[in-house]
């Protein structure tokens, strides 16, 4: 293991404010809005995920931090100074590229020590960094290597290492792992975290992967045509999306569309065509107002026949957040099952039980009628 | 089962194996041997003969019963002794080289330029790289003489507009020689150039700038080296066919112009003398052929581990 002294990032800089900070940025092709009034702060040290589905902007916005492309209109602000007008080569930002866009050409030592020379840095603190970074990424036995003649994870991490040479004040990763295959994929994930910790800089990373974002970011914003609809830590855009889209978009969920019934300060009842839903907290929202109830595959249960009323979470919760169906198709994945159930309205819902013991005679199949139940606390409900 | 995946199939099944890949591969050098090789083998039998009066001597010759085999090599150490066929190759490479270094300057750019514009625009340029094939090559040199002649159009303009008092010497020296062939032969630079560069990664070039390399030095770290292949490819079809060119030298050319194309001509059709002229051929093919084998040797050393 090495320790990197990162010199360029001074740890309490500015006093608290954001490190990078993107203002009202727009970006219009032709007419099109590629990014829409962006604006986002970024703290120092921190992996920050934009995840969206492609075409959502979120790619054009790594671009614009990197200097690709130019803002429409707004600021972008690093450290305090804005770098809208600066070149590529002029801003302190180094870019891990998709499928890598390692230099053909170069071997591996030349590939890392590219920036280096730009920056027209001494032989010996050239050798110095170059050794450090394929010491981070445990290639030293490759340097003399033509890129086409290491495997993709070895040229994932020559791409790191190439970016982290140069010790930016900013990384931009741009789907750093969409390269490698699934089993791999997961390994690096963690691996890349670490080395970025070690390096201790401040990261932006780009991704469609909503597993790659929960993994590896510290904070989350969940793009879709042009906007970032959410921010927050992986769990509470799962937890409490705040909108239709993000709900959908990370994990699965259930949607019941309906109208607030009684709307009190510690609970509201929403009435949907399936069943009543017993909520257990305020919304901000008015009596009457149509709102959509999310509830996670995960926080549903399923049995043959509804437990007793004791054993529901609260007794105001009895008659509600339940309905009975047919199971009418499962997908049985090892470690979980998902149940695809027919509510009697016709709506499907879909419920993930853990598959806990190897052996359950009780266990459900195509065709059984069941009961589907909740929590009044598991329960989000969206007005948009 | 579709029927293209059965033709594939029955096609693989059919040329399969040693003899299917050696017939493959035997096709065109079967080609060669017979348009190249056996052509140049008569040459070189011809280079080896002895001139009798007006014709000359086979090497095999069947008299009173008996083969008789017999080599003369006699053109060969000629050709070291005057001076005249050494100051010919001299000055056709020299040519050649020159003609090719400016190709290589001028059709870079260009080709550089229609690699990097819109995708719809491509074919029409690339069309007006190959436009002068449509009429014929001689026309197009005569056409030249007409520009470059001392009452030519160049000097008329310049003249009239007053900036020159008296005709400038253009036609029949190395300047029109080179302009000639540069003119000639810059769209077989351009092409293979082009070929090369459209199909280049631009994400290599922004990787560069992101990595702190100005626009400059990413085209002189990244494209040019990247272009190698192009760059040498161009190269070759330029100089290759320009060290024996004859009919640009001949019209174009004049006294400081010796080039090897034209001793070729002479020993042929005013000397009448084949052996010779024969033998001037075989040493300009050698004199292409052993530079450019040890360089294709000296690449696939330097590339081993196969970078295509």
């Amino acid at each position: 293991m090495v320790t990197l002294p990162h010199t360029d990032a001074p740890k309490a800089l500015t006093n608290g404010a954001p490190f990078l900070q993107i203002k009202r940025v727009v970006k219009k092709f032709d007419d099109v809005f590629a990014v829409d009034e962006v604006s986002l702060d970024i703290r120092q040290g921190e992996i920050f995920a934009l995840l969206g589905s492609s075409g959502c902007g979120k790619s054009t916005l790594l671009r614009m931090l990197a200097g690709f492309e130019a803002p429409t209109s707004g600021q972008i602000l690093l450290a305090g100074q804005d770098i809208v007008g600066l070149a590529p080569y002029e801003r302190p930002i180094n870019m891990m590229f998709q499928s890598y866009a390692l230099f053909p050409h170069l071997t591996v030592w030349d590939n890392i020590s590219f920036g280096l020379k730009r920056d027209g840095l001494p032989k010996n603190e050239i050798e110095v960094r170059v050794t450090q970074m394929l010491d981070l990424v445990q290639l030293k036995a490759y340097s003399q290597r033509k890129p086409h003649q290491l495997s993709g994870g070895q040229q994932q991490r020559v791409a790191l290492a190439r970016s982290l040479a140069k010790r930016p004040k900013l990384l931009l990763l741009d789907e750093p792992l969409g390269a490698l295959d699934a089993k791999l994929r997961e390994r690096t994930q963690l691996e890349l975290v670490d080395i970025i910790e070690q390096v201790g800089v401040t990261c932006v990373m780009v991704t469609h992967d909503q597993k790659e974002a929960m993994t590896m970011a510290t904070r989350i914003g969940v793009m879709s045509e042009g906007k970032i609809l959410q921010i927050g830590k992986p769990a509470e855009i799962y937890e409490t999306p705040n909108c239709r889209f993000v709900a959908d978009f990370i994990g699965s969920v259930n949607l019941f569309k309906g109208r607030v019934e009684v709307d009190e300060p510690d609970h509201v009842i929403i009435a949907t065509p399936d069943c009543k839903h017993y909520v257990s907290h305020g919304i901000t929202g008015t009596a009457d107002m149509a709102v959509h109830v999310a509830v996670r595959p995960e926080k549903m249960e399923i049995q043959r026949a509804l437990p007793a009323d004791s054993e529901r979470e609260s007794l105001a919760e009895v008659g509600f957040n339940q309905a009975e169906g047919v199971i009418e198709d499962l997908a049985y994945l090892g470690s979980l099952t998902t149940y695809h159930v027919k509510l009697t309205s016709g709506a499907m819902v879909k419920v993930t039980r853990t598959n806990a013991a190897r052996h359950n005679a009780a266990q459900l199949t195509w065709g059984d009628k069941v009961v589907v139940w909740w929590c009044g606390s598991d329960v989000v409900v969206l007005t948009s | 089962m579709t029927s293209s995946t059965m033709t594939r199939f029955s096609l693989h099944h059919k040329i399969s194996g040693p003899w299917g890949r050696t017939a493959v591969i035997g096709v065109p050098m079967v080609f060669l041997l017979a348009v190249f090789l056996l052509p140049f083998l008569v040459v070189f039998k011809i280079s080896l003969s002895e001139m009798d009066a007006v014709f000359f001597k086979d090497v095999l010759t069947w008299a009173e019963q008996t083969l008789t085999l017999q080599f003369h090599f006699g053109n060969y150490s000629s050709l070291t002794q005057d001076s005249l066929y050494l100051q010919a190759y001299l000055s056709s490479i020299k040519f050649a080289a020159i003609t090719t270094g400016i190709c290589l300057a001028v059709a870079y750019p260009f080709a550089y330029f229609m690699a990097r514009s819109p995708a719809d625009k491509r074919p029409a340029l690339l069309m007006l790289v190959m436009l002068p094939f449509w009429t014929s090559f001689l026309l197009r040199v005569y056409a030249w003489k007409m520009l470059l002649a001392d009452s030519g159009v160049f000097n008329n303009v310049a003249m009239s507009l007053g900036l020159i008092i008296e005709p400038i010497k253009m036609m029949n020296t190395p300047f029109s020689l080179v302009l000639g062939m540069v003119y000639t032969y810059v769209p077989f630079m351009i092409l293979p150039l082009y070929a090369n560069l459209v199909k280049m990664d631009l994400r290599l070039l922004e990787a560069a700038l992101d990595l702190g390399a100005t626009p400059w030095q990413a085209f002189w770290r990244i494209t040019v080296p990247l272009s190698k292949s192009g760059i040498i490819a161009g190269s070759m079809l330029v100089f290759i066919p320009c060290v024996g060119e004859f009919v640009i030298p001949e019209l174009l050319g004049g006294p400081e112009t010796l080039m090897i194309g034209r001793v070729l001509w002479d020993e042929f059709f005013s000397n009448n003398d084949w052996p010779m002229a024969a033998t001037v051929a075989v040493v300009l093919v050698l004199l292409i052929i052993v530079p450019l084998a040890l360089f294709n040797k000296y690449q696939a050393e330097s590339n081993s581990g196969g970078h295509a």
